[in-house]
């Protein structure tokens, strides 16, 4: 399936929510608190509806066979686009929270970005989901601090995910040509414009928890072209059993 | 997690049309902060208001049932304590 690069880059928005949407659904019932889980749940419904308009958008740009269905549940590993942070596991709780944080900390810089594309549709999807993902990042920075500055245990749980995590980190800044020339349209936001104002707000809350900045400067990237790393395959299986096994079943 | 270090907080919503704050419910919260987040999940999803008060439980003293008659039998008997002689004009509201 070839896509346009429009469609392309509104694709790797989506797949992003959608995949970490995925994520979060796991914990529904397992969150180490009553109030965690419904915070959870809620982040991941609120990922989810953004997923939603951005495929809905991608699907429209695709033409009159797709829907955001059929891109969300159609769709293998090779085609989705998502970055390679927002497909790791669960984990436990700090996992969770550092892949969220480091996630919400980009959203919230892109999503101001965005609001400000010449293209009117992503625009509007982003200036609404900049309300959701500001909410996010309070949460998931007051439980980094929080944790952080928690008792020696909890301490070494979020260094550790945060050294288990950073690799990931770099893929959010890193542009190729689709989205250069894309950017340059005024159409996207050129990732790599974001690092700064991600890293004052990341640097100076790792400060605050407490936490060392990981020296490791080998990221890993390639989700965004659809290359990912072994957890997506399983998650998508699970996704999608129901398309897979009864195709283009509807209800 | 053990809940020793989650104190149980009140949670107070004034809705959008309302004039006052309403007592919804409860929860559990290590910090001021993480209740007021709480609340706004579990209470204020479906836009039910747009000001939230928590307060520690603790910090709740409440009227005793079994003081119930001294505290509030004797206003029962004393009609002049009740604005109930008073026609409200039309148009008043939230009275």
């Amino acid at each position: 399936m070839t896509y346009s690069p429009l469609t392309t880059y509104t694709l790797r928005l989506g797949d992003t929510c959608l995949v970490l949407a995925q994520r979060l659904t796991a914990w529904c019932g397992h969150a180490p608190e009553l109030e965690i889980d419904l915070a959870l749940a809620n982040i991941g419904l609120d990922l989810l509806g953004q997923a939603r308009n951005f495929l809905s958008y991608a699907a429209e740009l695709q033409g009159a066979e797709f829907d955001e269905d059929k891109l969300a549940f159609g769709r293998d590993e090779r085609e989705y686009r998502n970055v390679l942070l927002a497909e790791q596991p669960n984990g436990d709780f700090a996992d969770t929270l550092m892949r969220q944080y480091l996630l919400d900390a980009w959203h919230v810089v892109l999503f101001e970005r965005l609001a400000l594309s010449r293209d009117a549709q992503l625009a509007a999807i982003a200036a609404k989901a900049i309300k959701e993902v500001r909410y996010h990042l309070r949460f998931s920075r007051g439980w980094l601090v929080r944790l952080g500055n928690g008792t020696e245990f909890s301490q070494q749980k979020m260094q550790h995910s945060l050294n288990k995590l950073w690799r990931f980190s770099g893929e959010m800044f890193e542009a190729d040509e689709l989205e250069i020339e894309l950017a340059q349209l005024g159409i996207a936001v050129d990732p790599r414009t974001l690092r700064t104002t991600w890293e004052e707000e990341v640097f100076g809350t790792l400060l605050a928890a407490t936490l060392v900045k990981p020296q490791e400067a080998q990221y890993r990237t390639g989700g965004k072209q659809g290359l990912h790393t072994e957890h997506l395959g399983p998650l998508l299986a699970d996704m999608q059993y129901l398309q897979r096994a009864y195709p283009n079943q509807q209800w | 997690m053990s809940k020793v270090h989650w104190p149980l907080y009140e949670v107070f919503i004034r809705s959008k049309q309302g004039l006052s704050h309403r007592h919804v419910g409860s929860l559990h919260a290590a910090d001021e902060q993480m209740a007021l987040e709480n609340a706004r999940d579990a209470y204020t999803r479906r836009s039910e208001g747009c000001s939230i008060w928590v307060v520690k439980a603790s910090e709740i003293i409440a009227s005793q049932s079994e003081e119930r008659g001294a505290f509030f039998d004797p206003a029962e008997t004393k009609i002049y304590r009740h604005p109930t002689f008073y026609t409200i004009p039309d148009g008043i509201e939230h009275m």
